[in-house]
């Protein structure tokens, strides 16, 4: 038996003083730019937490179970295919915990990120610009068919502790925010862990709660995050059966309400934020009554070259 | 004879083809003749106006067009030209957005 010292914490036990700082984000509500009488749009501010986005909730919750299943630890490296904010939570995320992280993105990530990612000591490997994420994902799929010893590969795509965190956090936190009136549950899709997990969470607390689910009307778009499911793969953990309402927001309405959440609520949100407001005001117009509630995934900081044209 | 490069997820309205023979001698011309060719893919190239959308990288050999003519870059005869998906934040073309 080795002797530990202070700075030899059981993982374990860091996982558990790290969960304090994840979710439990404010929830607000919108009254400037849009505003009905009886009708409550409410939003989650998502990027409060570590890590200063809603992938805080999954990337932990992955990490989390996969030390748990005695996965991953410290002598193993964290593998995982992400351009955006899974890749910076799960690198907030394994600093604290003393755990090695390699992140495959395709070359034409933001400047931004990959620097956010290398400040925080991550290993990056780059794949073309041409293939996309899709790419990224095959790469990562084959170093760790590859290396099975040297590398856990998280694939947000198919591991159910994705979604699973939205249903054990996000669901109760608005179930408790809105003292049980919400009615109506907004999100775009990208993973789908948003959606899948507080939709299921929020129908187990009252199977009334309708579920709308927001795609990019294009398959090309601007909205970071989100995926046009008829074009992409579609994620396995995706559950077809929650939505009870589909509805498309374009990149130039997004972009519209980046603006107006600026001017009038006083917020600097990102691209997919903007467009989860402009699908929750569609659902909100067609409401007498109702608390529709929908999340800001992140700010606007990592968008310096969105906001640049913006503004 | 230029070449389209179409990316993976974009192949489903170009029933399949990876790659596509253009005889257009500039950018705007040959996603245009892309766009009629291909009219489910059409929406996803062009907006209202005809233009090419903003949030769409081009790029011409290993130039972005942005550096080069934007959509009346020319094509030569060989010249490959890549339509990229944009990802993460940034590398978007948004320069004719919301004017
Ligand atoms: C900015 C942003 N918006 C939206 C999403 C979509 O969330 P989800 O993956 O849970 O569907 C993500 C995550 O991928 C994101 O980073």
């Amino acid at each position: 038996m080795l002797l530990t010292t202070i700075s030899e914490i059981p993982l374990v036990q860091k996982v558990h003083q790290l969960e304090k700082q994840i979710g439990n984000t404010p929830l607000i509500p919108i009254r400037n730019v849009f505003w009905k009488k009886d009708v409550q749009l409410l939003v989650k501010l998502e990027w409060q937490q570590l890590g200063a986005s809603v992938k805080t909730r999954p990337a932990f919750n992955i990490i989390k179970s996969a030390i748990g299943r005695g996965l991953l630890h410290q002598g193993i490296r964290l593998l995982d295919a992400t351009s955006g904010n899974t890749g910076i939570a799960y690198a907030h995320i394994s600093a604290v915990l003393g755990i090695p992280l390699t992140i495959v993105l395709p070359e034409n990530a933001s400047k931004e990120r990959k620097r956010i990612l290398k400040a925080l000591g991550v290993e990056l490997i780059y794949t073309s610009k041409f293939g996309g994420t899709d790419e990224a994902q095959e790469k990562a799929q084959d170093l760790a068919t590859k290396y099975p010893d040297l590398y856990y590969y998280a694939d947000q795509y198919s591991n159910p502790a994705n979604w699973q965190a939205h249903q054990l956090t996000t669901a109760p936190e608005i179930w408790e925010q809105t003292q049980q009136k919400i009615t109506h549950f907004v999100a775009g899709l990208g993973t789908t862990g948003t959606f899948v997990g507080t939709s299921k969470g929020l129908k187990a607390f009252n199977p009334n709660i309708q579920s709308i689910a927001l795609q990019p009307g294009t398959a090309l778009h601007g909205l970071e995050g989100w995926k046009h499911l008829e074009t992409a793969k579609v994620p396995a953990i995706y559950d077809t059966t929650l939505a009870d309402q589909h509805l498309e927001i374009s990149t130039l309405e997004a972009y519209n309400y980046v603006k107006q959440i600026a001017k009038k609520e006083g917020l600097l949100v990102s691209p997919s934020a903007a467009a989860n407001l402009a699908g929750a005001i569609k659902v909100a117009k067609q409401l007498d009554k109702g608390t529709v509630v929908t999340l800001f995934p992140d700010d606007a900081s990592k968008y310096g070259e969105v906001l640049q044209q913006l503004f | 004879m230029a070449q389209i490069i179409i990316p993976t997820p974009l192949r489903k309205f170009t029933n399949n083809q990876a790659k596509i023979d253009s005889n257009k001698n500039t950018v705007q011309a040959a996603i245009e003749d892309l766009a009629k060719q291909y009219p489910n893919f059409q929406k996803h190239l062009l907006d209202e106006a005809g233009q090419i959308h903003p949030f769409i990288k081009i790029f011409v050999g290993e130039d972005d067009i942005l550096d080069l003519d934007k959509e009346q870059t020319t094509l030569e005869n060989n010249t490959i030209v890549s339509i990229i998906p944009a990802i993460a934040g940034g590398s978007y073309n948004y320069y004719n957005l919301l004017k």
